[in-house]
């Protein structure tokens, strides 16, 4: 079966996986953060070594070019998603864009409210929730997931309903590698009045994101996920949502005019960005999204998808290995978690990195979901990127087989 | 002494033989309904937990058990620590240190296992300030 990406070829892109090149080596932690391509790098160089400069604010050319650069990373942004500029707001991270739409939409939550998220949630988008909650006393509704590790749709069915103010889900486990049918839960969030909030960490860069398409309401990425530096994140929202909102963090640059005892807001997006941005991270972030576009959305999911599916096969094949996630076949990501029986996730991970393989064991910051699942340890987590290969599966499984071995397993 | 990861580079017997014994079988394990002080402590990156109980006789550590489950080094190290207290009176706990921890596990642990091989030190130094705050 030909690989739809020349994966060697991507693979010279990424400074840490050349120069690991023929040795025992094999990144397989991209969920929880991606390798940086040097178009990336040299894009966020560009602005340290030559246009050095604050962005709105400076009177002379420099820092016009800066400012320029900086916004055209907004359209590139918006264009990726289908959405207009001005309703892309530059953040830290997902976890700082789902913040920033919490608190503003619980503003107007109260007692006999409700929000529905999936059992599935990353504490990101979980913990901020929780804690408006138990501010201001509106109930939250968790979407269960079927025995193949789906979102039970039937449930969100029941669950999304005239007390339904927010819907705020992920888009895809970076636990089970599960998709969310979004367009399926903004249609039933909708229906009932309520907005849609999508974290779309694990889903940004992976499968195709149409804002429009999905009708989603406000989505959350991560740019140090998506090939982008760390420091960077978007949060999209409906222009008129946003301008409803109000802002979170307060400073220079989110305003209009500042008086002692008042001030006035900036207009949306600059509303939601106070203070000097991450220039240079989100000029990568623009590099970083040129790449993912070149590259074809279309073929890295494609890539990812095959990997999942021959790693599924081929960890299948060791005793006492538990694939915890979705059939190769269902909806599903390149995430691919899995438990080995009687070894903690902490002590395979040690011996895996022992043998040259990267990859995350615990909770995944998805600490009600694994205890939901009975996983009162968390799982192992191999996820995968469009630089990864069969290759690196296969040591992979050789690993975990060492692994065994060594811990005396059948 | 060696790093964990060395232990681990092309050894077959690696992760020690006494950290998968006692990982398999660990000593004390249990509780102890009368204990003069217990303690029990999470690690909140991976779940592991450990709950100790101590009996103190004549300010000596009687008897001692520990409860909880996480990884082979977190478990086993508070298993070889459960051994090494017996006998021991309140100075001699105070003084343990992580060093002594490393001594008992055999090898060095690095950064990213450094709270799991610590986690039963743990509950023991904040059981035991605990008591004796309560009866200071």
């Amino acid at each position: 079966m030909k690989d739809v990406l020349d994966v060697m070829k991507v693979r010279r892109d990424f400074p840490v996986i050349a120069k690991a090149e023929g040795k025992r080596f094999a990144y397989l932690d991209s969920a929880s953060s991606s390798q940086t391509p040097v178009q990336v790098l040299e894009a966020q160089d560009a602005y340290y070594f030559n246009y050095r400069a604050n962005v709105h604010r400076g009177m002379y050319r420099m820092s016009e070019t800066a400012t320029e650069h900086f916004e055209a990373v907004r359209r590139k942004v918006a264009d990726l998603l289908r959405a207009k500029e001005d309703e892309i707001v530059f953040t830290r991270g997902a976890t700082e864009a789902l913040n920033i739409v919490a608190r503003g939409l619980a503003k107007d939550l109260g007692k006999g409210d409700e929000v529905v998220m999936t059992v599935m949630e990353h504490h990101a988008n979980l913990v901020p929730w929780q804690q408006l909650a138990r501010e201001k006393g509106f109930s939250m509704k968790f979407i269960p997931v079927t025995k193949d590790y789906l979102l039970d749709m039937e449930a969100a069915e029941k669950m999304i309903g005239p007390a339904t103010k927010v819907v705020a889900v992920t888009a895809a486990s970076n636990v089970l590698g599960t998709v969310v049918p979004i367009a399926e839960l903004a249609a039933l969030a909708h229906a009932v009045g309520a907005k849609i909030v999508v974290d779309a960490a694990q889903a940004a860069g992976h499968v195709g994101l149409d804002v429009k398409k999905l009708d989603c309401d406000f989505l959350a990425f991560s740019g140090h996920k998506m090939l982008g530096p760390t420091g960077t994140g978007v949060l999209y929202g409906k222009k008129d949502l946003l301008e409803k909102m109000d802002p979170y963090t307060f400073g220079g640059d989110m305003i209009r005019e500042v008086q002692w005892d008042h001030s006035t807001w900036n207009e949306v997006p600059w509303k939601f960005e106070a203070g000097t941005p991450n220039v240079g991270g989100v000029i990568g972030l623009g590099a970083a999204v040129d790449y993912v576009r070149l590259t074809g959305i279309d073929k890295i999911a494609e890539h990812e998808h095959m990997l999942a599916a021959y790693a599924i096969e081929e960890l299948r094949k060791i005793n006492g290995l538990r694939i915890i996630g979705p059939e190769a076949d269902a909806p599903r990501t390149g995430v691919v978690s899995f438990e080995v029986d009687g070894m903690h996730p902490h002590d395979l991970s040690t011996i895996l990195d022992a043998e040259g393989v990267c990859v995350r064991g615990g909770h995944h910051c998805a600490m009600p979901l694994l205890r939901e699942l009975g996983l009162m340890d968390g799982t192992t987590r191999a996820s995968f990127g469009l630089y990864n290969t069969k290759e690196e599966i296969d040591l992979l499984a050789a690993a975990i087989r060492k692994a065994r071995r060594i811990f005396r397993l059948e | 002494m060696e790093h964990l990861h060395d232990q681990l580079e092309g050894d077959e017997a690696m992760y020690r033989e006494n950290i998968l014994d006692h990982y398999r079988e660990p000593h004390n394990k249990g509780r102890l309904e009368d204990a003069t002080f217990r303690h029990q402590e999470l690690n909140p990156s991976c779940g592991d937990t450990i709950e100790l109980f101590v009996k103190l006789d004549g300010g000596k550590v009687a008897d001692v058990r520990f409860d909880g489950h996480g990884c082979a080094i977190s478990q086993a190290a508070v298993s070889m620590l459960t051994d090494h207290l017996k006998g021991m009176d309140v100075a001699a706990l105070q003084a343990l240190a992580k060093e002594d921890v490393f001594r008992l596990l055999g090898v060095e642990v690095g950064m990213t296992r450094l709270r799991c091989a610590l986690l039963g030190l743990r509950t023991l130094e904040v059981g035991l300030q605990n008591h004796l705050n309560r009866n200071s």
